[in-house]
């Protein structure tokens, strides 16, 4: 029984054909408007490097500002121009900063970027199909990701500068033109980043769900499917039913802006006139934009999750600990994310009644994410641990998501949250949980998939030393920022030097400074690392890490179609690690019991009486023959 | 190895260049009499960098050479795996050390004890907390380091088969979900008793004040002897009437504008919040006291000022300490400096204050309203006001 004798699938692969005749490739075909799952993976990543080196530029900027929130900096001004007039950001150019630098990490770097990137790499191969379901779609999709990641940069450009009301855009600050210089021109190319932007994470994440559900390779039943896939599949069916409200969200705020209409807007006065808005809620924007911002967290950390479990699974050369309680715990908190959104409001004045609800979802979302800490240390306990770079980010990401969970339970109670909200409390709790974790996460998957993506390894020295200083950078940056908003410094202040009480922050606010400044530069050690690697690093063979999964059966070289001939045929879950009795500490998925024999358990013949009979009945034989011997 | 060495050169080389245009600019930028600051420029910083990626690279390559001629000898190189335990380890001890240090000292930099008599039930759960998440981070921070160093890799050892334990599984899902209720349970009641706090019918009526923001400050009103603030409306704001009181309405005759926020200590005070232009949120972090100032939706906050500002000086030990509002909703430009002074007093000393704050009725907005007219006069005058 090998993998070549496997009759028709079950299901039906449109690109079945592809794999068998090269047709000519034209540059344009093959880098530009290419089709193929994998250039398309390839495509998201370049982007969303390219995103978040900016927006992490961007964060230095207003970290500069806050360190040293008195001093000029000429190449500032030169830099920047009329952002900065004598060397100094203004204060509306800082909120820009800010507002910008969470837009894209949120959204083009940890959305676009890791979703995009990964599920398009991994859902066909590790699912054993030849791409997507629909790869133009999937084309469409990286193209208006692009051309909003080009609005969005673009609106650095126009004359009163980006979009400054956060990433959360409230209005009424983001509604009305006249009350920032930012929501004018630059909020409409925001509002018109973001239409794009979900457009294209829709049709991505339609995609993937269709794969999932319908392009499986035989054998492939959703409980043998790697804890990346269901990640990624629960992903996106939380992008498709959160996103839209976001859409919504986002029409009737151009309606208010540019139609006159007061959905969100009632009893203003501006400039010393009262405006013609009546009747409007601003709470409204609210519960419309945080039913997707909340979700939209567990769309960034999900897949990190998804792919740490993946790597440290693969790395600790053990199975992951508890697989269907990861899973269940992933449903968990897809379903439950719906119900929490409220915890973003509890202060703002919603219904009180409404924020005890809010609260006692949240602190239960708390539960399955506990779970999956656990799993996660008890997948290392007794294992071989192989210290690769994928396996330190991935660890790095189990520690951040610890420290910056631990944190949500004061945030997620409503009592507490009267006093932390929108202080740095929250700052660092969110860029510990969501932000450092799903960066590492995302890294992770970069070193250990770069072998399937590029055909070559990156240098795995230089992955420690990016790993060691980003890992203490991003504590550094983060963990003293929980003292500042337990003394009750609000986060988005262009300058605590206002303040009395706040000055004294300021020698630690330089200090964040200098951290983030470091974490900034040891990017270059990836950067470097990537950009080398991708041309002349080590060639590397076909499956570098001795893993399960299916991708590591394909080809190293990349062609359209993914597998030469028949797709393999997967016979047992991705996770048979150091299985006591098998010859190697690693069992492909490829490999169907009947070759394993001596190292069988019963338990992997559930549902499946014949094999669990022919189980039994080696295993007498096995025990018969040592009695004879 | 060498290639990799060759790209820090050219990266060297790069910023090198890119160093020598930053320091041009940085030089032609500010004009020549520059006040001479301690900031060096940004191609000192540059080279920085660039040293250090030089040494990176020859560190990178001494390894290399080192690993090699170990191999040579027949020696076994460098063993990694070793290495990132260790350091795991370091990293284990040094951040805990450097979490305790940051509990002893930026912790005590954190706000001091509760001004408000809720806060103080805000405090005792915030301790629990506090106390409870610091425990399972620690254990969980040496468990995950710890495990990494204990099980780094050794080529003769297999990892222990264990897809699965029920028993524990069930005892870490309901551990967790015990903890959280008890958690859920007291946040649940204390916001209940926060937040539902409309005057019981017997007790004592709260003091009403009204605080209004706008771009980028905050107003006050108390209410004058009568005790009652009279009604405003969003279309009256004007350049005398900066929260557009009505007039029309008798309890207003006596409203007061005040520019420090007095609070008679130990008395209930029911802060009403308005909003003009954008989303403001009037935060008050010594008495726990946060909520939104939105447009259009009226919101209020009752809390018990506990502690005189008098008292708070003698405690943090600062004689210049003083209470404040901030805003704390990003509102624009000047959101940063949105700060309105608080002083708790005593009730005899507030009164003594209030009594010499001016009525937002000043004559100036008389004359406006032609308030001292003969009524018939002013109906007709007040048609022509209301457009």
């Amino acid at each position: 029984m090998s993998t070549l004798s496997v009759q028709d699938h079950g299901v039906v692969h449109h690109e079945d054909d592809h794999g068998h005749h090269h047709h000519k490739e034209t540059f344009l075909s093959k880098y530009i408007f290419s089709q193929d799952h994998k250039m398309i993976a390839k495509q998201f990543l370049v982007t969303g490097i390219t995103m978040a080196v900016i927006a992490m530029i961007l964060s230095i900027l207003f970290r500069i500002q806050l360190a040293y929130p008195d001093k000029a900096f000429p190449l500032m001004e030169t830099l920047l121009g009329r952002f900065a007039p004598g060397g100094r950001l203004n204060a509306d150019f800082y909120l820009a900063l800010v507002t910008i630098h969470g837009t894209i990490m949120v959204f083009f770097v940890l959305t676009a970027g890791l979703s995009g990137t990964f599920s398009n790499l991994l859902i066909p191969l590790q699912l054993g199909a030849r791409d997507m379901a629909s790869p133009f779609m999937n084309m469409l999709s990286y193209w208006f990701f692009f051309t909003a990641s080009v609005v969005m940069l673009s609106s650095f450009l126009v004359q009163k500068g980006p979009a400054s009301g956060g990433w959360t855009i409230y209005p009424p600050l983001s509604a009305l033109p006249k009350a920032m210089p930012g929501s004018g021109m630059g909020m409409t190319l925001w509002l018109i980043s973001m239409v794009l932007f979900i457009a294209s994470s829709l049709m991505g994440a339609i995609n993937y769900v269709s794969t999932v559900l319908n392009m499986r390779t035989k054998g492939m039943d959703l409980w043998k499917m790697p804890l990346t896939i269901w990640a990624f599949f629960l992903t996106a069916i939380l992008g498709i039913l959160a996103f839209p409200v976001l859409v919504a969200g986002v029409v009737l705020l151009i309606f208010d802006r540019s139609f006159g209409t007061s959905f969100y807007l009632s009893e203003i006065v501006l400039g010393g006139s009262a405006q013609p808005f009546e009747g409007g809620s601003p709470i409204l924007f609210q519960h419309l934009f945080w039913f997707l911002g909340h979700p939209e967290v567990y769309i960034v950390i999900m897949p990190a999750m998804g792919i740490s479990s993946e790597v440290m699974s693969v790395n600790s050369r053990k199975p992951i600990f508890g697989y269907h309680a990861m899973v269940y715990s992933l449903i968990g908190i897809t379903v439950l994310s719906f119900i929490v959104w409220g915890h973003h409001m509890f202060v703002t004045g919603m219904n009180p009644f409404l924020g005890g609800v809010f609260m006692i979802t949240t602190l239960i979302i708390a539960v399955p994410s506990a779970v999956k800490t656990f799993n996660w240390l008890a997948t290392l306990w007794r294992g071989n641990i192989r210290f690769t770079s994928a396996m330190l980010f991935a660890i790095g990401m189990v520690s951040f998501f610890i420290s910056g969970g631990l944190t949500g339970i004061f945030l997620g109670n409503a009592a507490l949250d009267i006093n932390l909200h929108d202080t740095y409390f929250v700052v660092a709790h969110f860029h510990l949980v969501m932000g450092s974790a799903a960066i590492f996460g995302m890294l992770a998957g970069v070193y250990h998939w770069f072998p399937k993506m590029y055909g070559r390894m990156m240098n795995e020295k230089l992955g420690y030393l990016h790993f060691w200083l980003t890992f203490i950078g991003a504590y550094l940056v983060f963990f003293p920022m929980h003292f500042m908003g337990l003394d009750g410094v609000p986060r988005r202040y262009y300058a605590f030097t206002e303040f009395e009480s706040m000055k004294r922050w300021l020698s630690v606010n330089t200090f964040i400074t200098w951290a983030a400044i470091m974490a900034a530069c040891a990017q270059v050690a990836f950067l470097v690392n990537f950009i080398y690697s991708m041309f002349w690093g080590k060639k590397t063979v076909q499956n570098p890490w001795e893993a399960n999964t299916l991708e590591w059966t394909a080809p190293i070289e990349h062609f359209h179609g993914n597998w030469h001939g028949e797709i393999p045929t997967v016979y047992r879950w991705p996770y048979d690690y150091s299985k006591p009795g098998a010859e190697e500490d690693f069992i492909p998925q490829t490999v169907p019991l009947s070759q394993t024999m001596s190292s069988n358990l019963p338990h992997d013949f559930e549902d499946n009486p014949a094999g669990l009979e022919a189980h039994a009945k080696w295993a007498s034989t096995q025990k018969s023959n040592e009695e004879v011997k | 190895m060498l290639s990799l060495l060759a790209a820090f050169l050219l990266l060297g080389t790069n910023m090198l260049m890119a160093q020598d245009a930053a320091t041009d600019a940085a030089a032609t930028a500010p004009s020549g009499d520059a006040t001479p600051s301690v900031w060096l420029g940004p191609g000192y910083y540059v080279l920085i960098f660039v040293i250090i990626c030089f040494v990176v690279g020859i560190v990178g390559k001494i390894l290399r050479v080192y690993d090699l001629t170990q191999q040579i000898q027949n020696k076994k190189p460098i063993n990694w795996h070793n290495v990132m335990g260790i350091c795991c380890i370091i990293f284990l001890v040094a951040g805990m050390y450097g979490a305790y240090w940051e509990f002893a000292v930026q912790g005590a930099m954190i706000l001091p004890e509760s001004a408000s008599a809720h806060g103080v039930k805000i405090d005792e759960m915030f301790w629990t907390t506090t106390v409870l998440t610091v425990i399972v981070f620690v254990i969980t921070q040496v468990l995950l380091f710890g495990f990494l160093f204990r099980y780094r890799y050794n080529a003769n050892r297999r990892g222990h088969f264990l897809p699965h334990n029920n028993t524990i599984e069930k005892v870490w899902t309901i551990a967790p979900a015990i903890v959280l209720t008890i958690l859920v349970i007291f946040g649940f009641f204390t916001w209940q008793q926060i937040t539902n706090s409309l005057d019981a019918k017997g007790e004592q009526a709260s003091i009403n004040v009204d605080i209004t923001g706008h771009q980028f400050a905050w107003e006050l009103r108390y209410p004058g002897t009568d005790g009652r603030l009279g009604e405003t409306s969003y279309k009256l704001v004007s350049g005398t009437n900066k929260v557009g009181v009505d007039f029309k309405d008798k309890f207003s005759y006596d409203d007061l504008q005040a520019d420090t926020m007095y609070l008679p200590v130990r008395k209930s005070i029911r802060l009403n919040i308005h909003a003009q232009d954008v989303i403001h949120s009037v935060y008050m972090p010594h008495f726990r006291v946060q909520l939104n100032a939105v447009p259009g939706l009226p919101t209020f906050f009752k809390f018990t000022p506990t502690i005189t500002t008098a008292e708070m000086r003698r405690k943090v030990g600062d004689p210049k300490f003083e209470y404040l509002v901030y805003c704390n909703k990003i509102c624009g430009a000047a959101h940063y400096n949105m700060q309105k002074v608080v002083r708790v007093v005593e009730e005899s000393e507030y009164q003594a204050w209030l009594a010499q704050q001016k009525p937002y009725l000043t004559d100036q907005v008389k004359k406006d309203l032609k308030f001292a007219v003969t009524k018939p006069a002013a109906t007709q005058n007040r048609l022509a006001l209301n457009n």
